[in-house]
């Protein structure tokens, strides 16, 4: 698209001019504009999920959720957000400031830049890079350090506990999610989330991968800190959790990630479990339908799971959560992988097996 | 131009965050800069064309190891004043093991000769047509099978030997076992008993 531009022949001529201009201002320009248009739909479906979430909670609840501000509520989740710009940010007396405002950016900005690698259609990704998959695990290893430094640079022992709690969590279903990474890698023989997607997968691996699904889903829960796993921000116990003692746009910060990693991880079981962008059940006559919108629709169906979980599961006690992760998801992964990796073996299904003649 | 800006950038954080680990007052603080120190070093096998070792790296140091550390040191209760109380006392016997150290470092730089086989190691080029990560498993599952699997059991051994130092049974605690409490029978631990008023209930 951009060469095309380029060929136009006023512009070509004034870039030839300057050559500075047409080798750095306009690639990073048009790298901006990708950004841009990758992250505005988000922030949008980002302020619709919360709706959402209010409505089918409400549902649930046989309540009518939001319906005063806007046709249906539907402009809710703005007012929501200008009232929360407009508030003062008040940071205690006693806390480490720089680290305090710094905590709710490190928590927004990586629920950002992992969509750098998450393709959204056929060619429709940032950075189609080889390690995609490594990138997103580093990068949501990482999504631990905005809560564990928001509790303790509040200076509060609920924060604190709020943040020891989610930071233990984090870990401990992080270990069996990457088991779950490792069955699809085992399957598709690629880290590229692109390849991932397309690599032919017959119909019996994916019941192969289906128990990996659920309990993907159900780590994903537990990563994003949503309930049935919210103990991190316990209410009854903990007052607020990590982020009991931020206001105003700090906290919509941590509100804003929090909800955007729910997203992203609905999108890499898209990719990984539910074919992306390509049409369901692999019925060629649906892709009429855009890629996009499929994936979209994919993503939906995982959030609103998460919605429903959180209108009908009551809270975890920390030990069976902790006893859920270690006791139960991590022996049962380990087992699966060894299953997967036989089961391809065994079918010659493993990739690259039959290329190298094994 | 913009690779060389951008190694210099790296390099520059890189290095003046290891030098604020070692000199930060706050040890959270060196902590965080510790691993901002991590997140350099990987852009920096990035810009190596490294991408496996740059995403391990974050992946085990910065997610895995720092956070560990990062608990315990939040954890600790340390009165700064106190620490650095010492530091006139200290200074002498802290700097010339320091010293020691660095010239021990200056002598083996002088009196080092690469090994015959380093220069044919260096130079053999990636192999044509596959990822990073490709070239790296097909080298460590074949060639390095037994010392890979062998540093594997090692770790296993570590882990093992960890968990028997650190596990103690205490009698005192009512542990939870979901089986026993699911495979009780309300038959056996409910009694519906009709209670005449004003009289009491043999339990």
């Amino acid at each position: 698209m951009l060469e095309q531009f380029l060929h136009i022949a006023a512009v070509a001529a004034f870039l030839k001019e300057y050559p500075f201009i047409a080798t750095y201002v306009v690639p990073v320009a048009w790298i901006v504009v990708k950004i841009l248009a990758l992250i505005l739909p988000l922030l949008i479906i980002m302020a619709y999920l919360t709706y959402a979430e209010r409505k089918v909670l409400a549902a649930i609840q046989l309540r009518q959720g939001p319906m005063m501000v806007g046709p249906y509520g539907l402009l809710q989740a703005f007012a929501d957000g200008i009232k929360l710009f407009s508030k003062e940010t008040i940071i205690p007396s006693g806390a480490d400031k720089t680290l305090f405002i710094i905590a709710p950016m490190i928590t927004f900005a990586l629920s950002l830049v992992a969509w750098a690698v998450i393709p959204v259609g056929g060619g429709l990704v940032l950075a189609n890079i080889n390690v995609g998959m490594l990138y997103l695990f580093a990068i949501s290893s990482l999504g631990v350090y905005g809560i564990i430094v928001a509790g303790w640079a509040s200076n509060s022992r609920y924060a604190f506990l709020g943040g020891l709690r989610s930071a233990a969590q984090m870990i401990s279903y992080e270990v069996s999610m990457g088991f779950v990474i490792v069955a699809v890698m085992l399957a598709t023989g690629s880290l590229n989330m692109t390849e991932i997607v397309t690599v032919h997968r017959p119909l019996w691996v994916t019941a192969l991968l289906f128990p990996m699904f659920v309990i993907y889903v159900i780590s994903a829960l537990a990563e994003t800190n949503r309930p049935p796993f919210d103990l991190p921000e316990g209410e009854s116990e903990l007052v607020g959790g990590y982020n009991v003692e931020y206001s105003a746009m700090t906290f919509a910060l941590f509100f804003l990630g929090e909800y955007l990693n729910m997203i992203l991880l609905s999108g890499v079981a898209t990719i990984l479990f539910l074919g992306g962008w390509l049409p369901p059940f692999g019925i060629h006559a649906l892709a009429v339908v855009p890629g996009v919108l499929w994936f979209v629709l994919k993503v939906c169906f995982i959030l609103f799971v998460f919605l429903w979980a959180r209108g009908t599961l009551p809270r975890y006690r920390y030990d069976q959560l902790m006893r859920l992760g270690w006791k139960v998801f991590l022996p049962f992964t380990l087992v699966w992988v060894v299953i997967v990796a036989g089961a391809l073996l065994y079918n010659h299904a493993l990739p690259g097996q039959t290329l190298s003649g094994m | 131009m913009i690779e060389a800006i951008f190694f210099y950038l790296f390099s520059a954080i890189l290095v003046l965050s290891a030098l604020m680990v070692i000199t930060a007052k706050n040890p959270v603080h060196a902590v965080l800069f510790l691993i901002l120190a991590f997140f350099n070093a990987a852009a920096l096998f990035v810009m190596l064309g490294a991408e496996f070792i740059a995403m391990t790296l974050v992946i085990v140091y910065v997610g895995a190891v720092a956070v560990l550390f990062l608990f315990v040191v939040m954890m600790l209760d340390i009165n700064f004043a106190a620490l650095r109380k010492g530091m006139k006392k200290h200074l002498p016997v802290g700097g010339a093991v320091g010293l020691l150290l660095l010239g021990e470092l200056l002598w083996i730089y002088k009196s080092w000769t690469p090994s015959m086989f380093a220069e044919q190691s260096a130079a053999s080029p990636m192999p044509e047509g596959v990822t990073n990560t490709h070239a790296l498993g097909q080298v460590l599952y074949t060639q390095y099978l037994y010392p890979f699997e062998t540093a594997g059991l090692i770790l296993l051994v570590a882990m093992i030997g960890a968990i028997t130092l650190t596990l103690r049974r205490r009698g005192d605690v009512r542990r939870q076992n979901v089986s026993d409490q699911v495979a009780r029978n309300p038959k056996d631990v409910i009694k519906v008993v009709k209670v005449a008023s004003g009289a009491g209930v043999e339990l």
